[in-house]
């Protein structure tokens, strides 16, 4: 049994990955525009900006406006990509996505950023843990969550490619780089990390990363760990999650969201129509954040590399009975 | 087009609205007949526009955005006589499987139809952002948007007031369904939207009136809207219109806004429209 050494290129943002992927594929196709809502620095949207004047649209603090001028423009033959935080971009304007975007099958690209309790000392207004769920709830919706600031990049390209609606959810906090720069993004095609035989763990954002230093330490004491970065929730990449729980067959997921409606339940919808087994949740449990430093909030809010650890034994504890 | 001949268009449109709603004694008679003489006007004289061969994205052609799609008959109606899809199709209207759905919407592909509406404050930032698209391309062809006076409650609809003014969008025509009736009562009972002209114009849009069932003044008041336009401001038409206009005991009052006649009542509205392009 080996554990697979994640060599790191680096430590970055997701957020800046969403700006240089936002920038890199403007430059080759013109259809590409950009809203944004009054966070052009927080969401690193500059270099587009300043490549593309006349393709940027400033729209003020409406968020509900920039979705239904995002949503014209689709219709106009742009692929439109708006910016802001991942609560402005969901909760506030959940009708207006509804409507314009989702119901209307148009080709816009919603990317949200400060995602999850990782936006940190704002505090929970601004801390969206329900995203994921709203948009995983809407037909015709696609819902991407990369892990890293390479695959934030890569992700951010590669949604231009599929004609409709797309939920892009990113962050604010550093965090390490280990998925290559030149590594393909294939939307709806999970990413095994690392093959094991005890347990899968099945993570996205930067949740991949923690599970990454929780299965580590899983190794260290004998557990063999099947790692899975589940970057799209949806369309959910079903039969990865079917292979590596018939080898494993218990599971874990692990997500910077809240425990009803995201990730986790998208995994056990999977496993109680295909293979009933063990499965733990690694999420935020029905509570709102607070302020605080990023990492500090993880393990606060039980969403940490050893709450991913406890999980994991909890699970393989569970397939003995 | 003749005023004459969109008179009978229109008449003949209201008669579709009226069979439609009371078919499936659903709907919104109210509103969509108030507006059938603005929309005939849009769709037989004023826009240029393609009904033989519907395009989503609408290059080179003038754009319309239904945003208070809950008057979806009248629409309906227009489209299907104006050529976009078969006219006996409006006897499906509100049915299952339909492609005419109670609100308007695209899933079905029913053509004419660009966006969903029905959820009401969303069609002037679409529109906005069609017109913006328009502007990059350097298509010189215009976006016209339609709204209900209650739907002006809707803090959206002023969050994208701002941004066209802001932002230059010159090539639009907002049109104000300015009856002065909303489910609940009369506007200004339910919430006022106060001087409705000094508002659009402290927003920074140019603003004209007219009467909504007057051929003659609307397509003067029209022909002076496109004149304003290119000229770095965007334009809104406040048309005043009588809910129900065409049948005489569903004007004057809010009642009809969205409740379908039964057949005695269908009977009698009908003895008021002329059929004058063959009922579907």
């Amino acid at each position: 049994m080996i554990m697979k050494e994640f060599e790191v290129f680096g430590n970055k943002d997701t957020r800046s990955g969403f700006g240089e992927g936002l920038a890199e594929i403007a430059r080759s196709n013109n259809k590409v525009v950009g809203l944004c809502a009054d966070l052009t620095g927080s969401l690193k949207m500059n270099a587009f900006k300043d490549e593309n004047p006349e393709r940027f649209f400033q729209v003020g603090i409406a968020e509900a406006n920039m979705i239904g001028i995002a949503a014209g423009m689709a219709v106009g033959g742009m692929i439109p990509y708006t910016g802001t935080f991942a609560n402005f971009s969901t909760g506030r304007v959940y009708d207006q996505i509804r409507q314009s975007v989702a119901y209307s099958n148009k080709n816009v690209k919603i990317c949200a950023s400060h995602a999850g309790l990782t936006l940190g000392e704002d505090g929970a207004t601004h801390q969206i843990l329900e995203d994921i769920g709203m948009m995983r709830m809407l037909p015709n919706m696609t819902v991407v969550v990369p892990a890293d600031f390479n695959q934030t990049k890569q992700a951010t390209m590669a949604i231009s490619e599929l004609d409709g609606p797309v939920y892009l959810r990113f962050g604010r906090p550093v965090m390490p780089i280990f998925t290559s720069s030149d590594q393909e993004f294939v939307i709806g095609k999970a990413d095994v990390l690392q093959e094991g035989t005890d347990v899968t763990i099945i993570a996205c954002g930067h949740m991949v990363w923690k599970s990454i230093e929780a299965a580590k330490i899983l190794f260290e004491s004998g557990i063999s760990v099947e790692l899975i970065n589940m970057h799209t929730i949806k369309p959910l990449d079903e039969q990865a999650i079917i292979d590596s729980v018939s080898k494993t067959k218990c599971v874990v997921t692990a997500e910077e969201h809240m425990m009803n409606g995201g990730l986790g339940d998208a995994v056990a919808q999977v496993l109680s129509k295909n293979l009933p087994c063990p499965h733990e949740y690694v999420a935020v449990n029905d509570s709102f954040g607070e302020s605080g430093k990023p990492m500090d909030l993880m393990a606060k809010y039980g969403i940490d590399s050893p709450d991913i650890v406890d999980a994991v034994n909890k699970a393989m504890s569970r397939k003995s009975i | 087009m003749e005023n004459l001949e969109l008179s009978n268009v229109a008449s003949q449109v209201r008669r579709d609205i009226v069979r439609m709603v009371a078919g499936v004694s659903s709907g919104h008679p109210g509103g969509s007949l108030g507006c059938a003489d603005f929309l005939t006007l849009l769709y037989f004289d004023l826009m240029n526009h393609n009904s033989d061969k519907f395009s989503m994205e609408g290059k080179n052609e003038d754009v319309f955005y239904l945003s208070n799609g809950h008057i979806s008959p009248v629409w309906y109606s227009v489209l299907a006589r104006a050529g976009y899809f078969p006219v006996k199709e409006l006897e499906t209207f509100r049915k299952i499987s339909s492609r005419l759905q109670g609100h308007p919407s695209t899933d079905k592909k029913l053509p004419g139809i660009r966006m969903a509406s029905g959820s009401l404050g969303q069609g002037l930032s679409v529109g906005i952002g069609t017109a913006e698209v328009k502007k990059l391309n350097n298509d010189k062809s215009i976006v016209y948007t339609l709204h209900g006076d209650g739907e002006l409650q809707e803090g959206q609809i002023w969050e994208a007031a701002m941004y066209a003014a802001g932002n230059k969008v010159d090539n639009i025509i907002a049109t104000i369904d300015y009856n002065g009736r909303q489910i609940d009562g009369d506007v200004d009972d339910v919430l006022s939207l106060g001087d409705l002209k000094l508002k659009w114009q402290a927003f920074g849009w140019e603003v004209l009136t007219m009467n909504g069932h007057d051929f003659k003044e609307m397509k003067e008041t029209l022909a002076q809207a496109k004149g304003m336009l290119g000229k770095q401001k965007p334009v809104v038409i406040l048309m005043v219109t009588e809910m129900g206009m065409g049948v005489d005991y569903m004007m004057g009052s809010h009642k009809w806004h969205g409740v379908a006649p039964n057949s005695e009542q269908l009977d009698n509205a009908l003895n008021q429209l002329k059929e004058t392009l063959g009922d579907y």
